[in-house]
């Protein structure tokens, strides 16, 4: 028994998590893949019926479908942007000794790790029109007070993306400054020498070395973005009127609001596909810089 | 300006955008505290002092009598605990096969499987769960949770175990120790700060997923977000109540990150940079 298991180490080893891969993950995928081809509404009585691929002419045709990818990829673009750049700029502040700084970044990631749900409901009832502080704020400002994510103008999209910012920065800020200590300080010091002014210090020696992590940072951001759920679902729900609907909320609501399994399986498909072709671009990119860094 | 005016203006500057960023980062998550203490009459007057209030916790007791929200954070503590020990027993070895025979590919299988958007597999889980049963179970809950928390485990744990030296585990084969025994009694032992790391990281996320647990949880394992969640569907927004609930959910998270943040942001950063 003992040698037996001595031989075949590597696969008693990596056994448990296979199986686990295969019933959780692989059986599900495959479960849902064959769905999206019939039509069937959780019921006991009636068994699903194959429909071939109405599913997803339906979904195409839909113009409910074509709002959410819009506003999928309106939001991952405004929010990477915007990530990216304070991200970057924040990492860059916080890579200098200053005096409490591990406190500083300690207390910077609370909305990374916190949860989702509980910042949302922290957030709606700050952005509430008429008991929300952020209203008092803009009151206080002079400005005509904000409808934030109560109205079915991009302002609640546009909100819900300012929220992700808020939440997400942070993370795409500590990604980076761990790649900026990873940063020698030869070329900082012979720039010095050379008498090179701060700035071109930064675009010629900082941010070439840190593109890497900056790179990775975004991608990670990119394949998290799309599927962006507990922040809108908590607020939100993806209204007003669908105004904030995003593939993942739209997808969900088939599923548990309509029961329209075939079609929100469909849904489900189309969306994995989407993330995955991401995801391993994703994989291509990050392990191109392996090789060259 | 002088030269050491400028620096010290410099100084100022850097500083005070990073306090303004920091402000940004804490002030929700203080005003979520803050609101949680007030009576719900203050929350819904919009013409108040900030700090214009009795403190209370009529909030909490509400809550916690009314809504029991003892045993939701039991059930959240169960489930997040139960699907990290569990992860940790199938992904530890598994991630040490793949550090110590090179799999490449198994790394990216890890890597893609964290991709995978969860609603892909809301559907097929709720139609078997509720065949075999487990709707409303631990079994359900912990079994998907899993699949928050093992890619932290292996994903964090391969560059972990790559970095021991291989030396010593050939050494330990000389002395006569079995690979297994090798595995346990040195590996795992030199391994266990970056254990705590992956495991405190598979224990935040599951304890925050709220998506798996939104259609698996029933009535005996409603987990706190979900039962955050269900307070605003009632008609009457109860904001105290709901105050204190994200609160007490999120109390532990900020605990632990405040005083294991070192941890924290080493399994957050794991994969920006090599290795």
């Amino acid at each position: 028994m003992g040698k037996w298991f001595e031989k075949h180490l590597r696969s008693v080893f990596l056994l448990p998590c296979i199986i686990f891969i295969i019933i959780m993950i692989i059986a599900p995928l495959l479960y849902n893949f064959i769905m999206s081809f019939t039509d069937w509404s959780m019921s006991i009585v009636k068994a699903p019926q194959f429909v071939g691929l109405k599913n997803y002419i339906e979904v195409f045709g839909e113009k409910r479908f074509t709002n959410s990818v819009w506003h999928t990829i309106v939001f991952a673009v405004i929010a990477i942007t915007l990530e990216t750049l304070l991200g970057v700029a924040l990492a860059i502040l916080i890579n200098r000794k200053f005096h409490g700084r591990r406190v500083v970044q300690a207390l910077m990631l609370l909305p990374v790790v916190a949860t989702p749900v509980a910042l949302g409901m922290a957030w709606k009832l700050i952005l509430e029109p008429t008991i929300g502080f952020a209203n008092t704020v803009v009151k206080f400002l002079g400005m005509a007070p904000q409808k934030f994510l109560a109205t079915t103008s991009f302002e609640s999209m546009f909100t819900l993306i300012l929220i992700d910012v808020w939440e997400w920065t942070p993370m795409v800020m500590l990604m980076v400054y761990a790649g900026l200590m990873t940063i020698p300080q030869e070329p900082y010091e012979s720039a010095l020498v050379d008498g090179a002014t701060p700035w071109q210090t930064l675009t010629k020696i900082t941010l070439p070395l840190a593109s890497p992590a900056i790179l990775v940072a975004v991608l990670m951001r990119l394949i998290d973005v799309v599927k962006t759920f507990d922040i809108i679902y908590a607020t939100t729900q993806g209204g007003p009127d669908f105004a904030t609907e995003n593939i993942n909320i739209y997808g969900y609501l088939n599923m548990f609001s309509y029961y329209e399994f075939g079609k929100a399986a469909a849904i489900s498909v189309l969306f994995f596909i989407v993330v995955m072709a991401i995801g391993c671009g994703f994989l291509k990119v990050k392990s191109k810089l392996e090789v060259e860094y | 300006m002088s030269k050491k005016n400028k620096l010290l203006f410099n100084s100022i500057g850097k500083h005070f955008l990073i306090y303004i960023a920091l402000f940004l980062a804490v002030f929700p998550i203080f005003w979520m505290f803050l609101s949680s203490f007030q009576p719900n009459q203050t929350i819904i007057n919009a013409n108040r002092g900030i700090f214009d209030f009795v403190p209370t916790l009529e909030n909490y007791i509400n809550v916690i009598k009314k809504y029991d929200f003892l045993k939701y954070s039991w059930n959240s503590f169960v489930v997040a605990a139960l699907a990290t020990v569990f992860s940790l027993i199938i992904g530890l070895p598994c991630a040490y096969v793949v550090a110590r025979f090179k799999l490449r590919k198994a790394s990216m299988i890890v890597l893609l499987v964290r991709m995978i958007p969860g609603i892909s597999f809301l559907l097929p889980w709720f139609s078997i769960f509720a065949r075999m049963g487990l709707r409303d179970t631990y079994t359900a809950l912990i079994l998907t949770h899993m699949l928050v928390a093992l890619p932290f485990i292996v994903w964090i744990m391969i560059p972990n175990f790559e970095s021991i030296p291989m030396e010593l585990q050939e050494a330990a084969w000389i002395d006569g120790c079995t690979q297994y025994g090798a595995f346990w009694r040195i590996v795992l032992r030199l391994s266990i700060p970056g254990i705590f790391t992956a495991s405190l990281l598979a224990f935040i996320f599951s304890w925050n997923n709220f998506m798996f647990s939104l259609i698996l949880a029933g009535r005996n394992t409603l987990t706190l977000p979900v039962a955050i969640f269900n307070f605003v569907s009632y008609a009457y927004v109860d904001w105290g109540g709901l105050m204190a609930g994200a609160t007490i959910i999120t109390l532990p998270i900020v605990l632990l990150s405040l005083c294991l943040q070192k941890y924290i942001i080493s399994g957050l950063t794991a994969g920006a940079v090599k290795g």
